[in-house]
């Protein structure tokens, strides 16, 4: 028996305006599994995202986390349900006005009663799980990128989630921190038998870490599977992907009409 | 003809733009009202914005309150002198603040020194993602970031303001009094039978609170509003002080025209 899902998203469409972008979108995400969605910049990846975070609404379809359909539920249940969830984001919105420690000990101030011994001795421990013990007392500025990252999810993952959302974890980070950061997303989704959702187009980390991955471009997933079905797939636009080539079935130029044209060229 | 449709269809976007962008500020503005709670259940919160826009605005009130009371006192004993009362110039120097100079110059103030700054803040929050990473921890950024500070801009205005009388009264003094001469004993006496408490305290003290909210509830709407973009964050930080310097003048002759009608 396959293992039950944790969040299902069943044939959603979603547009800005007029421009859709999600079109008919299956997907999910059974329980204990890290789960990635890959595909070029712009193709509705984070979208998909704040979707399931109930921050935007489907046009159709819908979104269900833990047997629930996110979009009908009112304000305050899907205030109870975000609690359920941690979200990483792409680079790492720390509040900047707080301290490492009190970032940490941010949402278990909100949302809980511990008293600040409790709270002190948990914000130290996620701090260590993420091996930055020590750093409590820095002040976002004065932290690198990679070890943002790391606060950020030491901070995601506080009040110990069923859903951790990771969107773009790997922009921007060099290469020791890309794999302390992979190792860290695939450990602390066992350590906390959490469920994870990955959105990159990181193809190399991501493959290592993840159980399935998901492609989407032009807003239909294109292909999936898992990752040796990935790495070895003949489908020309997983291959240009995978492969990083410059030209396929994504274009290198831009559609801006007949060059030849635009210079004066008699053709 | 072409030309004419494009022409007509921009004025009508601009409208419909104008319109919609006001219906969102109102519900905003509705939005702190009814979120206000956490800012007095926890107002600690509220006390470290009062710190952050009220005490950190003192110098600048303080110095050019003190500044505009001495050029009152200059420029009112020069035209008292014309009809030989020098003897009202306290009288003068106290109505002209507390009843305008002080609420409306403190509020212009506020807007340059704090409400710019809150702008900017929230504006580089939403830029940078904390204000939906707040959300997404379920906790509401309107009851939690914004809210604090609206109360905290409404009770540090009417403060404000008062210091900045206070200190032009005291700047008066020294320029009449102290450099010029005046006699000390009328200066004050005058001042006390000119200034009314209800009539002239009271309504500088609603002017600056009136002031108070529209400052920091059109800092705080531009903030929450900017495209998350270097750009948007420094225009809406341009508009929070152009708008609040525009409606506090304008509030300002609508609240005299009521307060002292008929006088």
């Amino acid at each position: 028996m396959p293992p039950q899902a944790l969040v299902e998203i069943q044939n959603v469409n979603f547009a800005y305006g007029n421009r859709p972008i999600l079109k008919g979108v299956n997907l999910s995400l059974p329980k204990g599994k890290v789960i990635a969605v890959m595909g070029g910049s712009g193709c509705g990846k984070t979208t998909l995202l704040r979707l399931i975070g109930g921050s935007l609404r489907p046009s159709s379809g819908q979104v269900k986390v833990d047997g629930q359909v996110i979009h009908e539920l009112d304000h305050n249940k899907l205030y109870l349900m975000r609690r359920k969830m941690g979200m990483l984001f792409q680079f790492g919105a720390l509040f900047t006005d707080m301290s490492v420690y009190d970032n940490v000990a941010f949402q278990m101030r909100e949302h809980t009663d511990l008293p600040e011994e409790i709270i002190r001795d948990l914000v130290l421990m996620k701090l260590h799980a993420v091996g930055l013990h020590g750093t409590h007392h820095l002040m976002p500025a004065e932290l690198s990128g990679g070890m943002a990252r790391r606060v950020a999810l030491a901070r995601a993952v506080a009040l110990d989630p069923m859903l951790i959302m990771y969107d773009e974890p790997f922009a921007g980070l060099d290469p020791i921190s890309l794999t302390v950061v992979g190792n860290l997303i695939r450990r602390l989704n066992d350590a906390l038998g959490a469920t994870s959702i990955v959105v990159t187009h990181d193809v190399q980390e991501s493959l290592k870490i993840v159980d399935y991955i998901y492609f989407i471009a032009d807003g239909v997933i294109v292909a999936e599977g898992a990752p040796d079905e990935i790495k070895s797939s003949s489908k020309p636009f997983v291959h240009q992907f995978v492969y990083g080539e410059m030209d396929g079935p994504v274009p290198f130029h831009y559609p801006g009409g007949n060059y030849q044209q635009d210079l004066n060229l008699k053709t | 003809m072409i030309g004419l449709a494009k022409k007509l269809r921009s004025i009508g976007h601009h409208v419909v733009d104008a319109v919609w962008r006001t219906g969102y500020a109102a519900r905003f503005f509705f939005l702190i009202l009814l979120y206000s709670g956490t800012s007095f259940q926890r107002f600690r919160l509220t006390i470290k914005e009062l710190f952050s826009s009220g005490v950190m605005s003192l110098i600048i009130i303080l110095v050019a309150g003190m500044f505009v009371g001495m050029v009152l006192g200059l420029q009112g004993y020069e035209t008292l002198k014309r009809y030989g009362s020098e003897s009202a110039l306290g009288s003068l120097v106290a109505l002209s603040l507390v009843r305008e100079l002080g609420p409306v110059l403190a509020a212009l103030l506020f807007a340059s020194r704090a409400g710019s700054a809150m702008t900017a803040e929230i504006g580089l929050m939403k830029a940078t993602e904390q204000i939906s990473a707040m959300e997404m921890m379920a906790i509401n950024p309107i009851a939690r970031v914004v809210g604090p500070r609206f109360w905290a801009g409404v009770i540090s205005m009417p403060l404000l303001s008062a210091l900045f009388s206070a200190m032009g009264v005291f700047g008066g003094y020294v320029v009449g009094v102290v450099l010029i001469g005046v006699d000390q004993g009328s200066f004050w006496s005058q001042m006390q039978a000119a200034v009314d408490f209800q009539h002239d305290i009271l309504n500088g003290v609603i002017k600056s609170v009136v002031f108070g909210v529209a400052v920091t509830a059109i800092a705080l709407f531009e903030g929450y509003d900017a495209p998350p973009t270097a750009e948007g964050v420094s225009g809406a930080t341009t508009r929070t002080v152009v708008q609040s310097s525009l409606a506090i003048l304008i509030l300002d002759f609508m609240l005299t025209a009521f307060m002292f009608q008929g006088d």
